[in-house]
């Protein structure tokens, strides 16, 4: 599970250099996300645009990073492909994260 | 869709493992390319597939000692793709499908479902869902309406 991490002021970006995010990746991404945000205190900015596919259990390894940041920093998502789209709005899940087209929008918004 | 007539019925026979289950969803989703699928008809195939090749694995076969393995079979005709996962797993609870209902999200943050929505996701994206025990196996009926 690749994930890899770069900073905007006041920001961390996460960007997901997998094009799965299922039941076999599930607990690598979540540990993963453990890693590498544990240093930091911004929010965090998820970026899934190379994810093709979602399945339920990736959706909840994306829920479990975010509890796991604790209730003062912020995990929003960015660059959500069709079908993982699909799947956030299927569950109302897009309801629990900010949602975002691009990266470049959410850090104009952040901004804002 | 004139592709429609290269669509041969398919059985793919997968291990019990989830590197396997991603594996048969792939070689199933190349065998239903000649229905050439609207992306989004396709998405939802492959979405309903994993969710219940995860259950099948999850919760079906983890007491199964012996080596099994899953079956999964398509079939077209006439507007509507039926997929069918066998397992040797134990039967479902109350020998029926379970319901699935939506997540429940108007909860405080540590409890926010992180798991749960997999039936929620198949009843939503199959048309018509069935489930039959045979003898040991475990039959999982999944239709699909293909619009063209």
């Amino acid at each position: 599970m690749e994930l890899t991490s770069s900073k905007e002021p006041g920001l961390q970006i996460v960007t997901v250099q997998e094009q799965r995010i299922d039941a076999s990746v599930a607990l690598a991404f979540k540990d993963r996300m453990r890693q590498i945000t544990e240093e930091g205190t911004e929010p965090v900015l998820l970026d899934l645009n190379h994810v093709q596919f979602i399945d339920s259990s990736g959706l909840g390894a994306i829920v479990a990073a975010m509890k796991n940041l604790g209730p003062d920093r912020r995990l929003i998502l960015a660059g959500l492909t069709t079908t993982v789209e699909k799947v956030f709005r299927l569950t109302r899940m897009d309801s629990v994260f900010g949602v975002f087209s691009t990266v470049e929008e959410a850090l104009a918004e952040m901004r804002a | 869709m004139a592709e429609q007539h290269n669509f041969h019925p398919f059985s793919i026979a997968i291990a019990e493992s989830q590197d396997a289950v991603r594996d048969g969803i792939a070689q199933a989703m190349l065998r239903l390319a000649p229905l050439g699928l609207p992306r989004d008809a396709a998405s939802s195939v492959e979405l309903v597939l994993a969710e219940a090749l995860n259950n099948t694995i999850e919760h079906a076969l983890p007491r199964v000692t012996r080596k099994t393995q899953i079956e999964i079979r398509g079939d077209y005709k006439t507007g509507v793709l039926h997929l069918t996962i066998i397992d040797q797993g134990k039967p479902m609870p109350n020998g029926a499908v379970p319901t699935g209902p939506a997540p429940k999200l108007d909860v405080d943050m540590p409890n926010i479902p992180e798991g749960g929505f997999g039936w929620y996701m198949i009843h939503s994206l199959a048309r018509k869902i069935e489930y039959m025990r045979v003898g040991n196996t475990n039959h999982l009926n999944l239709h699909f309406d293909i619009k063209p």
